[in-house]
Parts: C-alpha cells; sequence; structure tokens
C-alpha cells in the first residue's frame, strides 16, 4: 500500500498536479486487463474488430473515464445519496417485478426508450454503499446489538428477494455477500458469520426443493454430474472445460482457438470469455488474468484499510469485494466449480452493464483513495 | 446480545484484522482458482485435448468399393458402377417437412420411401447420415445439386454401386448385396454399417466371400463447427478395394445355360470332370441382383416368393429331386462290382411281381430281353428291379456314394441340402425299420428314398465320365489339378461308357438330346423322369395322365446327366427340370448347353428361334412378367395367380413332393404299385 501511495503522489515537475495524482497503478492495471480483453474479443470474433472488440474498447474507455470523473467526487456526497439512492434503486426494483407480471414471464430491465437499466446491477454498489452508511451511523457501542443486524438484514432481503423473483440467482447471490461482507466488516460477531453460514448449510436441500425455478434446479443437478446432460444444460460446462484444458499450459495460440471459433463454446464471448481466452493463452494467460484481477482487489482493500472514517473503510471494503464476487463465481463457473448463474466476467467479458457496475465500483473506490491521499499530503 | 462497550478505535482495529481475514481468504480462493486451471489445463490437458479434437474433427467413412467377382477368363460376374445418392445429415437438417417436400418432387419419391426415410430419420443419430435416394440418374441428381442452398442438411454423394452384367443368370451363384441390419450393427459396432452406401453380401458369393470382398473403408477428416458446417476438409484416407474373387465359372455358358434354360423351372450344372471346375451352375428362373441389391419393392418380393418356379431359390444346391435313372449307369458299375457279367439278360414283360406288389417298367408292354447295355440304353426298369431284388440295394448303395450322391462338397455357400442315398443301416437310423426288398426295388431306378441336389448328378456324371474322383470347386484359386482316378475297374466303366454312348447315339431314350450338326463330337449321358406323386391302381387301369392333364406342382421332374465328348470325356452336365410337363426336355437342353464349349455360334444358332418363341431373353421376359404382375395386382383379388408360398415354404415343398413319392414300408403301401414311369 505503501508503495502505490508513494509512486503516484510523486509528483513529477512537469505533470499537471491533476493528472499526476490519479492512481497510475490502478489505471494500468486496468488497462492491462482491458486491452487482454480486446485481444480475445478480437480472436472471438474470428480475428476481427467487430463486431465485439472495437466496442467493447469503446465502452471500456467511456467508463474509464467515468471512473475517474466519479473519483473527483468528495466521499460525502455518496455518504450523502446512499440511503436515497438505494431506495431509489429497491423501487425500480418492485417497478420490474410488477412490468414482469404485467407482461407475463420474467424480467430483469427497464426498457426507458433510449437505453434499458438493469436495476438489479446498480444494486451490486448500492447495497455496499447503503449498509456502509448505514455501520456508518449507528454509534460504535450499538455494533454488538440486535439493532444492529434486523435492518441491515432487511436491507439485503429486499432487493435480493426482488431480484431473485426475477429469477436472477446469480445476481441475487452477489447483492447478498456483497451486504453480508459490509456486516462482516462493521464488526458483528463471528459467531453470527459461522452460525448464519450453518444455518444455511441446512437451508440449502428446503431452498434447492422449494424456492429455485425448475431450470434452475437443473443447472445444479446438471453442475454435481455435468456428464449426465453433455448437449443440454450440461453442455455449457463441459465445453468450457475441455476449452480451458485442451489449452494446456501454453495455450493453442493466438486465433486458433478451435472450441470457441468453431461454436462448441457457447458464450465464448459474454460468461465464458474466460475459456475462450484459456483456450488460446493457456495456463499462463489464466494466471495472469487471474492475478490481474486478485491485485485489482488487494487494491481496493487496502484502499479501505488506508482510509480514516467507517463510512469510506467499509465501503472500500464492500466495492473491493464484489468485484471480487464477480470474478470468483464467474471463474468457478467457467471451471466447472459452481453452476452456470449467468455472472459475466468483468472488464473482459463483452457487455456493458456489468463494465459499467465494476467500473463505477473503481470509480469509487478511487475516490477514496484520492481522499486517503490528500489526507496525507496535507 | 454482547452487550461489551466497543469504541471507534476498538472499532478501526476491528476493521483491519477483518479486512486482513477478508483478503487473505479472497487469496485463497485466488490459489484454488489457479489450482483448477492448472488441474485442468495440465493434469488433464490429454483428455482435454483428445475431446476437443473429437468435438473438431468429424470422420466420414468411405464404403469400401467392393471387390470384383470375376470368371476363369476375367470377366466380371458382379462389379461397380458409379452410383448418385443423396443423403441427409439430420442434424443439419432444418424445416424437415419442407426439405423432405421439395426432396420428394425433384426425386419423384414413391409413398413407400418416405415411410421409410421417416423411420430412418428417427432412428439415426446426429451426424448418421440417412440415405434418401440411390442410384440417380445425373439429371435428377443435379437436380438436387444446384437447389442446395434452400436444402440445409441434404448431401449429394458419388459412391458405388453393386453391378451384375448377366443379371439373373448369376444370381443364385453370386446372391446380392444389401444394407446391414441393425442387428448387425448391433454386433459389430462398426460405424461402417451404418454408413449410406456401404453394402455387404446377404447371400450366395458374396455372402459367403465377404471378408475377401469387403476391403477397407476410408476416411475422410473435416473440421466442423458446432452445427455441423464444414470448415476445411483435414485429409483423406482413401479406401482400400476388396479382393478379386475369380470362380471356375465360365461366363459365357453359364449365360447360355441361363438363357436355354428358358422359361423352364430348372437347374443346369456343367462341370469339368477332369479338375471338378464348376463351369456353370444355374438356377432359373432367378431374380436380379442387381435390383435386389439396390432394395426391392414390397411387389416385386410378393411376385418372387408366390412364382411357383421358386425363382428365390439356388435349386443347384437346394432342390432335392429323386434321380429317377439317371442313376442307372451307376447302379450298372455296382452290378459289374457285384461279380454281374453286363452280357448276363433280364427278360422284361414290363410288370414284376416282388411280394405283394407289382412293379412296373415305363414301357407298358415290355422290352423283352434285355442285358446291361440295353437297359441303360433303354432306360429299362425291370432289369434294375431284378438286380436289386437279387443283390439288395446295400451293395449298390457304397457305389452311389463312391460317384458322390449324399456328400455335402465343401463350396462358399450357405446352405447345401446334400440328399439322401439309403440303405438298411440308414432305414433302420432313420425309421427303425427293417429294409424291405420293395425298397431296394425302388431305389433302383432312382426313386423311393433316394434324393440328390442337381450339383451331385453333375459329380456323378463328372465321376462316370473320366473315373476321377472329381469335387466340384468354384474358386479358382489354386492351380488345375487332375482329381486322383477312383477304384473302379477301368473294364467295367467302358461298359459303363457304351451304355451311356448307346443312350444317345444307340436308338437310346436320349436320341432327341444327341450333338446337333458336331461332326466328330458326342455326347455320352443317360435321361431321367422323377415322379412327384403316386399313380394309383385305379389310375392306372383308366390310362396314366398325361403331365398336360396335372396341375404344375404334381407334374414329373424331367431330368439328364451326360458327358462330352463322349469318346474322351471332359466335360459333365446336368439338368434338372421341375415339373417340365415333358419327359424329353431335359435331355436336349443339356446337349445344347455342352455343345456350347465346342461352338458357341451354333449353339447361339439354336437358341435364338427358341428364345422368340418364349417371348424374348431373360431380361424381357422378367419385364413382362413384371408388368402382368402389376397388373394382376391392381386387379380385383381374385385375379392373384399361383399359389402363396415363401421360400422357405417352397423348399420345402420340393422336399415334399419327394417324400410324398416315396413308399411307405407298409406293405399295404407296396402293393399300390409305386412304380416308375422311366422313359
Amino acid at each position: 500500500m505503501k508503495r502505490i501511495h508513494q509512486t503516484t503522489s510523486a509528483g513529477l515537475g512537469f505533470v499537471p498536479a491533476p493528472l499526476a495524482s490519479l492512481p497510475w497503478r490502478v489505471i494500468f492495471l486496468l488497462l492491462a486487463i482491458g486491452g487482454f480483453s480486446w485481444v480475445v474479443l478480437f480472436s472471438a470474433a474470428g480475428g476481427d474488430v467487430d463486431p465485439w472488440a472495437s466496442r467493447q474498447a469503446m465502452a471500456f474507455g467511456v467508463f474509464l473515464i467515468a471512473a475517474i470523473l466519479i473519483s473527483r467526487i468528495r466521499l460525502s456526497f455518496f455518504q450523502r445519496v446512499a440511503l436515497p439512492a438505494y431506495a431509489a434503486i429497491v423501487v425500480l426494483l418492485v417497478l420490474v417485478e410488477l412490468l414482469g407480471a404485467v407482461k407475463g414471464g420474467s424480467q430483469r430491465w427497464l426498457d426507458l426508450g433510449v437505453i434499458r437499466i438493469q436495476p438489479s446491477e446498480f444494486m451490486k454498489p448500492a447495497i455496499v454503499l447503503a449498509l456502509a452508511r448505514f455501520y456508518e451511523m449507528l454509534p460504535a457501542g450499538e455494533i454488538r446489538r440486535f439493532g444492529a443486524i434486523w435492518p441491515a438484514a432487511m436491507m439485503i432481503a429486499v432487493p435480493a428477494g426482488l431480484v431473485m423473483l426475477q429469477p436472477d440467482l446469480g445476481t441475487g447471490m452477489m447483492i447478498t455477500a456483497g451486504g453480508l461482507t459490509v456486516m462482516f466488516l462493521a464488526g458483528l460477531p463471528i459467531r453470527l458469520f459461522v452460525g448464519g453460514a450453518l444455518a444455511i448449510a441446512m437451508m440449502i436441500p428446503i431452498a434447492f426443493n422449494f424456492l429455485l425455478h425448475e431450470y434452475q434446479r437443473n443447472r445444479v443437478l446438471i453442475f454435481l454430474d455435468p456428464e449426465s446432460d453433455p448437449l443440454g444444460t450440461g453442455y455449457h460446462i463441459s465445453q468450457s472445460k475441455i476449452a480451458i484444458g485442451s489449452g494446456g499450459m501454453f495455450g493453442k495460440g493466438f486465433l486458433n482457438g478451435t472450441q470457441s471459433h468453431l461454436d462448441y463454446l457457447p458464450e465464448g464471448h459474454t460468461d465464458f470469455v474466460f475459456a475462450t481466452m484459456a483456450e488460446e493463452w493457456g495456463l499462463v494467460g489464466g494466471i495472469l488474468l487471474i492475478a490481474a484481477f486478485i491485485l485489482l482487489v488487494r487494491w481496493g482493500v487496502n484502499v479501505g484499510v488506508r482510509a480514516d472514517n467507517r463510512f469510506a473503510k467499509l465501503v472500500a471494503g464492500g466495492l473491493a469485494t464484489t468485484i471480487f464476487f464477480y470474478v470468483a463465481i464467474n471463474l468457478m463457473m467457467v471451471m466447472g466449480l459452481a453452476p452456470v448463474v449467468g455472472i459475466p466476467l468483468p472488464l473482459v467479458s463483452y457487455g456493458g452493464s456489468a463494465q459499467m457496475t465494476v467500473m463505477g465500483c473503481i470509480g469509487i473506490l478511487m475516490a477514496v483513495d484520492r481522499e486517503n491521499r490528500e489526507r496525507v499530503r496535507f | 446480545m454482547n452487550t461489551r462497550i466497543v469504541t471507534e478505535a476498538q472499532q478501526a482495529f476491528s476493521f483491519s484484522r477483518r479486512a486482513m481475514v477478508l483478503g487473505g481468504a479472497q487469496a485463497a480462493v485466488g490459489l484454488v482458482l489457479a489450482g483448477r486451471m492448472t488441474w485442468l489445463s495440465v493434469a488433464e490437458n490429454e483428455r482435454y485435448n483428445l475431446l476437443a479434437e473429437s468435438n473438431r474433427v468429424n470422420l466420414t467413412m468411405i464404403p469400401p468399393r467392393r471387390g470384383w467377382i470375376v470368371d476363369r477368363h476375367g470377366a466380371p460376374i458382379a462389379n461397380n458402377r458409379t452410383d448418385f445418392r443423396i443423403d441427409i445429415i439430420p442434424d443439419r437438417l432444418e424445416d424437415e417437412d419442407r426439405v423432405l417436400g421439395l426432396l420428394r418432387n425433384l426425386l419423384a419419391l414413391t409413398a413407400e420411401d418416405m415411410a421409410r426415410i421417416a423411420t430412418d430419420l428417427k432412428r439415426a443419430g446426429n451426424f448418421q447420415p440417412v440415405q434418401i435416394a440411390e442410384n440417380l440418374d445425373w439429371e435428377r441428381f443435379a437436380a438436387v445439386s444446384v437447389r442446395l442452398p434452400e436444402l440445409p442438411g441434404v448431401q449429394p454423394t458419388r459412391g458405388f454401386s453393386r453391378n451384375y452384367p448377366a443379371g439373373a443368370a448369376v444370381a443364385h451363384l453370386t446372391g446380392y448385396v444389401g444394407a446391414a441390419t441393425a442387428e448387425q450393427f448391433k454386433e459389430t459396432r462398426d460405424p461402417l454399417m451404418v454408413t449410406p452406401g456401404f453394402k455387404l453380401g446377404k447371400d450366395g458369393l458374396e455372402k459367403a466371400l465377404e471378408p475377401r470382398l469387403r476391403g477397407q473403408a476410408g476416411a475422410k477428416r473435416v473440421e466442423v463447427t458446432a452445427r455441423g458446417q464444414i470448415v476445411r476438409e483435414l485429409e483423406t484416407r482413401p479406401d482400400r478395394q476388396g479382393g478379386t474373387a475369380r470362380l471356375t465359372i465360365d461366363l459365357g455358358l453359364q449365360e447360355y445355360a441361363a438363357r436355354r434354360l428358358g422359361p423352364n423351372s430348372g437347374s443346369a450344372v456343367v462341370m469339368d470332370a477332369v479338375t471338378g471346375d464348376v463351369l456353370a451352375m444355374v438356377s432359373m428362373p432367378a431374380y436380379d441382383p442387381g435390383s435386389f441389391s439396390d432394395g426391392i419393392g414390397r411387389l416385386e418380393w410378393k411376385m418372387l416368393s408366390d412364382d411357383d418356379h421358386i425363382p428365390l431359390m439356388n435349386k443347384t444346391l437346394q432342390g432335392l429331386y429323386p434321380p429317377g435313372s439317371t442313376v442307372k449307369p451307376m447302379h450298372a458299375l455296382a452290378i459289374l462290382k457285384a461279380g454281374i457279367s453286363p452280357m448276363q439278360t433280364v427278360h422284361c414283360s414290363g410288370v414284376l411281381q416282388v411280394g405283394t406288389g407289382r412293379f412296373h417298367c415305363h414301357k407298358r408292354g415290355g422290352h423283352g430281353a434285355m442285358n446291361m447295355v440295353s437297359a441303360v440304353a433303354q432306360s429299362c426298369d425291370i432289369y434294375f428291379y431284378q438286380m436289386a431284388r437279387e443283390l439288395g440295394y446295400d451293395r449298390f448303395a457304397p457305389t452311389v456314394r463312391q460317384l458322390g450322391l449324399g456328400v455335402e462338397y465343401d463350396l462358399p455357400f450357405q446352405s447345401q441340402r446334400y440328399g439322401t442315398v439309403p440303405d438298411s443301416a440308414w432305414k433302420l437310423r432313420k425309421y427303425d425299420k427293417r429294409w424291405t426288398v420293395a425298397d431296394s426295388v425302388n431305389a433302383s431306378i432312382g426313386q423311393g428314398d433316394v434324393l440328390a441336389n442337381p450339383l451331385q448328378l453333375a459329380v456323378m456324371a463328372a465321376r462316370l465320365a473320366q473315373g476321377r474322383e472329381v469335387v466340384p470347386r468354384l474358386m479358382l484359386d489354386r492351380p488345375h489339378a487332375p482329381a486322383r482316378r477312383m477304384d473302379i475297374d477301368p473294364e467295367h466303366l467302358a461298359i459303363v461308357h457304351r451304355s451311356m454312348w448307346a443312350v444317345v447315339n444307340g436308338g437310346g431314350t436320349g436320341g432327341r438330346s444327341r450333338f446337333y450338326n458336331l461332326p466328330g463330337i458326342e455326347l455320352a449321358g443317360k435321361t431321367g423322369t422323377a415322379q412327384v406323386r403316386r399313380i394309383t391302381t385305379a389310375e392306372r387301369r383308366t390310362g396314366v395322365l398325361g403331365d398336360g392333364a396335372l396341375p404344375f406342382r404334381l407334374r414329373d421332374h424331367s431330368l439328364f446327366v451326360g458327358y462330352a465328348p463322349a469318346a474322351q470325356p471332359r466335360y459333365a452336365v446336368s439338368v434338372v427340370l421341375e415339373h417340365s410337363g415333358h419327359i424329353y426336355t431335359a435331355a436336349p437342353i443339356a446337349s445344347d448347353i455342352l455343345s456350347w464349349l465346342f461352338d458357341r455360334d451354333k449353339a447361339m444358332a439354336r437358341l435364338e428361334p427358341l428364345e422368340k418363341e418364349w417371348g424374348g431373353d431373360i431380361r424381357t421376359r422378367m419385364a413382362t412378367q413384371w408388368t402382368a404382375f402389376q397388373a394382376a395386382q391392381a386387379a380385383p383379388v381374385t385375379s392373384v395367380p399361383a399359389t402363396p408360398a415363401d421360400v422357405e415354404g417352397a423348399t420345402t415343398n420340393v422336399v415334399d413332393s419327394a417324400v410324398a413319392n416315396q413308399p411307405e414300408p407298409d406293405p399295404a403301401v407296396a402293393q399300390s404299385n409305386v412304380t416308375d414311369r422311366t422313359e
């Protein structure tokens, strides 16, 4: 943490101060990940910038600039808007649910004519901000009381429940996990989490039988035994594992992936982009990418550790972990360690929503980072 | 709840600690992921590489070209011709109804075809091609080829199909080929079995020689996308054609014999009396093996199986007949061996009383005094009755076996019926009854329990001709070697030869089979008639019914065995005509067939007017029959001709009729005058 701090703030005389104050280490890390994504998407399209690589690069640029702009916003603004924004998104989630009920069938987005917004995507950072705000407002002495638990639990349960009703198990799980992370970091008694984990373990059979949709149940079953349905739902996992496994140590080489180019790998440019990458770049490419994400998340957590106020600490830790959840769930899915839940690999998978969310998270993290450094300087 | 008061400083410390725990957990997950990836891509790399390859590469088998079957001179009996075929890859088929509808129009498919295609499509795996049509002419093939863009999943292919230039003339020799059955695929799990265009032998030599003829399948490796679209061809391993099977058959003779048999239901076998080479082996009528190999329609099958001329049976090996008087030269040999002088005479009065039974000669008034040569030449029954009564058939049977009856030969055919050479031991074993004099008397003229197939009769003729122990052989894969001489007194053989010469050339019963216009070459032989019904005393009193008055299946069989040239025997022949309805029909046919070996042009000249009379050559007559059958089937049911009988039933039929002819050992039956009407 010291190193980042020192290099980024070591003002080179001829560089304008606002530029020099940018967290260049992180930006380079992001550029590396985004660049690699561009290369993989270029290959996934059969060696063409269209249709994915070019648009992905554009979106990446736009969202990176947006993240830098967000980093200029003072943290107190996020403190103020955390709860209202949370409430607004809950309302949007209800609206989506109602619309879906009216139209008949599940729906995840609101069509505003110009853009489609997916409120559940916004909820991922929003739940972190809102809970961070809640625990900031909570007097320190209250933290081990019941009053520290139930409002937070409600704040998680309402949006997570709404999202799971859509039904979007993956996002619902991520909202819950993000919220729980903040609760954990806020200092709730450890035994609550241990007890909760045990309770969930006991709940799993019940949830599996009564709460999950048929297709979700199937996904779980097939995840447990992918060979049982190699051409049906298990196809995704099987083909993804084949792509990763056949890549070997150094991969088949750029543009030489067969699983992706011959369409055996479904969703090779979105959710399963890691498999597309691994087929051509092998274990080396995979380890590098995993390392890059670990560095990114570690940076985020460290920003939280260095922060001087409770809100900033919880926000940074929570958002960093949200990014971590994205990566971990996606990679577990493509490597056959988790059921197919439809979580993209942030910054690498083609598509705007996840990229926007993650860049938003990074923007806020950079804002916290900026305030940390300003505090040191002055 | 714990009520310990937490200060803000404590809280900040707690955060750092928990953040460390969180970071540690995240790092651990990262390690797990890296480990998992290492496991997949390093430890399991080989397995997944294979899976990726089997995804990427689609192996299409190329059916091997089948080996040729050629005759002794190398002329093709069965070969392959280029064939245009249309298949469907089920996985790539879109909008099945539309595509099939379009194909139906383009290829003029019948409802029967459509039903088969629907069944095949249901059964086939995703990438297993299903045959739509084969043997297409270029126009129809091209019509589909140009419209491929609107026919997803349709695959036009050029392949080979089996071709039999001589058609029906070789049907029972070659058998036919056909697609493998589902059972055959299940047995072998060989993907070749379900490759469109692959055919294997279903009958005859095609089946027996399958391992030699099949060859090795080629393979085409193509890179395909998940949707089955071919990206590029990787490599093609060409097929290896099956080996050529060279037969001892002379295709020209085979065809001539088939044509010369005409509309008869019968068989002809020609053998080399020195080497045992089978030069012709014909069973007529027959099916067209080419049309069988393409798959036969239900109606065509019905026509063939309903036909009382049994075109589906190879009569040369599966037809069993009482050999009738054709056994007489052989029996003469047995009589000589028993020490009877050939000059000893027997008086033929036309009837012989044996116990309570009366046995008739075919000549009502009797032949008068008969010695051995005249008895064979005139086919006198009484002479042989008398000899058998004196010697007993047990002294005939060893010679009969020595000359090749009752033996199953090692020939590449699935089924042979090898008949019966009866004697007292056989009867005791089979019926647990004592052999009677009546049995000997019946057997002495080739009736009763004696049964032989036409090939055995040809072997008999060949062994009589040369006195060599010839064994019929069909495969020309060893060099010619004259068969070794049998233990027969050459003087005895000379007497038999003289009698067989007299049958044809010495005013005997076979006079009409003398070689026509072949100076210096003579035929020797023996005629025979096999009765398939019992003639009752009552019928004999009112006059024996002529064959014309009898239904087809009750008419007598007409037989002839012989060899030529009479002076230096080389070729042996047997001709058996089922229910031919004419006593002398077999002999001239046998004569013409053998004459082909000496002068083809003259033989052909004799055939031409006959074929005109019969309504054209084999192909023309079969086409006429097919047209007539279709017309009859379209007409009301009452017009269905013939008695329905499938191949199996028809085969049994022949044996049954022969068995019906066999006198029961009961004396009361012997009294009912079971006799022979040998000419």
